[in-house]
């Protein structure tokens, strides 16, 4: 699980320009995620996920910071590693009917990266090898499918073409953006499992976004898991403690959102939050971001200074906010100022 | 999650039907598009496969100039006592050849260009966007005569060359604007991250998509090069040797045909050819989008 990290991100911003002023989508985010290593990304839309994504996949420059690829910045880098980089780091995207091609077959997609790449070397072994693909992502018997178009196959079948395609290039990391969300509920489960088994079959590592809390939870056991508030990661840690044991406020809302099959006596507790609204990106609230919400609130603290991500005492992940970060009710440790921020 | 038992083994399931049967079948259920197949069909094999039966000597007969139909002459003759059925028959296939030529040199330029434009942005598209332009704006009938009178527009091949590299501008954008939004969708993404090559991407990902587009405007283009080549024989912008449906035209015109009931024949039988075969190719169009975009025929 640790490691040499493979894919890190340093203080990575990223801020687009629009008609209303600058949105600064992602803000000062630093992550990593070694070989075989499983990264969830959760939050609510508008949040900045998938804009990280984005930048660590290389489809989007980053407007401050770096993404290091085996320690390289990879808007950086010569061609040869940045062709190694490709090969290593791959991208599912969210709609399969968007990203699979419609006029080509199933074989002509897996099979364009293998020849490209000199993995087949004539259409026999890139058959061979895209019907190897197809048995892994359990579309069998692949001939049943190699020549199909997109058009014949379902949601489900087609996301499993397009992680087919993720994978001919034996990457090292691959990054889901939503990979199942467009997924019948039925069908999500199966993908998810295959995904899981691929991850501990094949040693890739996951870089995992969603916004299902659940989801995050089954993928993510023995990961680590990084929790998104407007552009910031709020709460940083192995699965295991920010899901059973949530410290960042916010954290705590989105889990007791979830909806429970069997809500208890405490089964849906009020988060007590103070407000409901996200603020806009382009005027965000000062200091914490997220103090026009948040139940913990302590006036002059919290609206004056951003806080930066820090170990929570007596708990393993680290957290961004004053007041639990600073030992709740400390006013000495809460009245810090806190790190750069953004 | 599937039911199927990975074990199984099923023997290569029918290969999905061959798709020129689809192809057919859209083709003929559409009425006026097999009307139009039929019609294009008959003229390209009418002057190109007469020349085998029919015997091309045509002499000048004084004695007849300007007769009415007839069962010598079916269709008449001309000022120069030419059969006409026989000048309609054999006047086809300059028009014909310089049309697809032409059409063929249009579009190559206009997709090869436009893609790369759109594809590739920056100074590269500015500098083509320039050049169409440029070349829009020359007015072409005056560049013909020039160039016309300067090198003399002798073959037919030169001539569809001097069509197709001044009428491709116009299709160059919308092939520009199409790649422009094809190229911001997810496949062609995800062709990038798997650094699959720009000229693979743009002439295997993307353009194959606008196959169907592509098709129709090719037709677009033969109807328009055979009308400007029509034009320029009209004109008497292109040299007026032989008989083609052009040239009669011209010599109708020039030999006041307009004028006497007898020359009917002679001016309506080259107009009605290029006309029907024009409507042909239009018809042919509405099939091929029905194949193209399946939810017109099913709509």
């Amino acid at each position: 699980m640790t490691g040499e990290p493979l894919l890190s991100l340093k203080h990575v911003s990223q801020t687009f320009a629009s008609k209303r002023g600058d949105l600064p989508a992602v803000r000062d985010v630093t992550l990593s995620v070694a070989r075989g290593d499983v990264l969830c990304l959760v939050g609510e839309s508008g949040c900045g996920k998938t804009t990280t994504a984005r930048m660590a996949a290389g489809l989007a420059k980053p407007t401050a910071g770096t993404v290091e690829f085996e320690g390289a910045d990879i808007n950086r880098m010569d061609r040869e590693r940045h062709r190694a980089y490709r090969k290593a780091v791959q991208f599912i995207h969210q709609d399969p009917y968007a990203s699979l091609n419609p006029i080509r077959t199933v074989f002509a997609t897996l099979s364009a990266p293998l020849r490209r790449h000199g993995l087949a070397k004539n259409r026999d072994e890139a058959w061979e090898q895209a019907s190897d693909l197809l048995r892994r992502v359990e579309l069998t018997p692949p001939a049943n499918y190699l020549a199909k178009y997109p058009h014949q196959l379902s949601g489900g079948q087609r996301q499993r073409v397009a992680v087919a395609r993720a994978l001919a290039l034996n990457p090292r990391l691959i990054i889901a953006d939503e990979a199942t969300s467009m997924l019948d509920v039925s069908i999500r489960v199966g993908v998810l499992r295959m995904l899981t088994r691929l991850r501990e079959e094949l040693d890739v590592g996951f870089v995992f976004i969603t916004h299902d809390l659940a989801i995050a939870r089954y993928f993510g056991a023995g990961g680590r898991i990084a929790v998104m508030y407007l552009g910031e990661v709020v709460e940083y840690g192995a699965t295991a403690d920010v899901i059973d044991d949530p410290r960042h406020p916010y954290t705590r809302a989105l889990l007791s959102a979830v909806p429970d099959v069997d809500p208890g006596p405490e089964g849906r507790r009020d988060p007590g939050l103070r407000g409901v609204d996200i603020p806009s990106l382009t005027a965000l609230p000062s200091g914490c971001t997220f103090h026009p919400r948040c139940p913990l609130f302590v006036p002059g603290t919290c609206d004056t200074a951003a806080p930066a991500l820090r170990a929570v005492p007596g708990a393993g992940q680290e957290v961004a906010c004053h007041v639990v970060a600073g030992k709740a009710g400390d006013p000495d440790a809460v009245g810090q100022p806190a790190g750069s921020g953004a | 999650m599937t039911a199927i038992a990975p074990g199984v083994a099923e023997p290569a399931l029918a290969a999905p039907a061959p798709r020129t049967d689809g192809v057919w079948r859209t083709m003929v259920r559409s009425k006026s598009g097999l009307a139009g197949l039929v019609l294009v069909v008959l003229i390209t094999g009418m002057s190109y496969l007469a020349p085998l039966f029919v015997d091309d000597h045509n002499p000048v007969d004084a004695q007849n100039r300007w007769q009415g139909p007839s069962g010598e002459h079916w269709l008449g003759t001309d000022h120069s006592g030419k059969d006409v059925l026989k000048q309609v028959v054999l006047g086809g296939q300059t028009i014909i050849y310089v049309g697809f030529l032409a059409a063929v040199i249009t579009l190559g330029v206009a997709v090869v260009l436009g893609s790369l434009a759109a594809y590739y942005r920056g100074r590269l598209d500015s500098a083509l966007l320039q050049l169409t332009d440029i070349v829009m704006t020359v007015p072409a009938v005056v560049l013909l005569a020039v160039v016309g009178a300067f090198f003399g527009l002798t073959t037919p091949t030169t001539l569809a060359l001097l069509l197709g590299l001044i009428t491709w501008p116009v299709l160059m954008r919308s092939i520009r604007a199409q790649v422009l939004s094809l190229k911001e969708r997810e496949f062609v993404e995800a062709a990038r991250l798997q650094d699959l090559g720009n000229m693979r991407i743009i002439f295997v990902e993307i353009v194959p998509n606008m196959a169907g587009y592509i098709l129709i405007n090719f037709i677009i283009a033969v109807t328009n090069a055979m009308y400007a080549l029509v034009g320029l024989y009209v004109l008497g912008l292109a040299p007026l040797a032989g008989a083609n449906w052009g040239i009669m035209i011209h010599q109708a015109w020039t030999y006041g045909a307009i004028y006497l009931p007898e020359g009917r024949a002679f001016i309506l039988a080259p107009v009605c050819a290029i006309a029907l075969f024009q409507l042909g190719l239009v018809m042919l169009t509405r099939s091929l989008e029905e194949i193209f975009n399946p939810r017109l025929s099913k709509g």
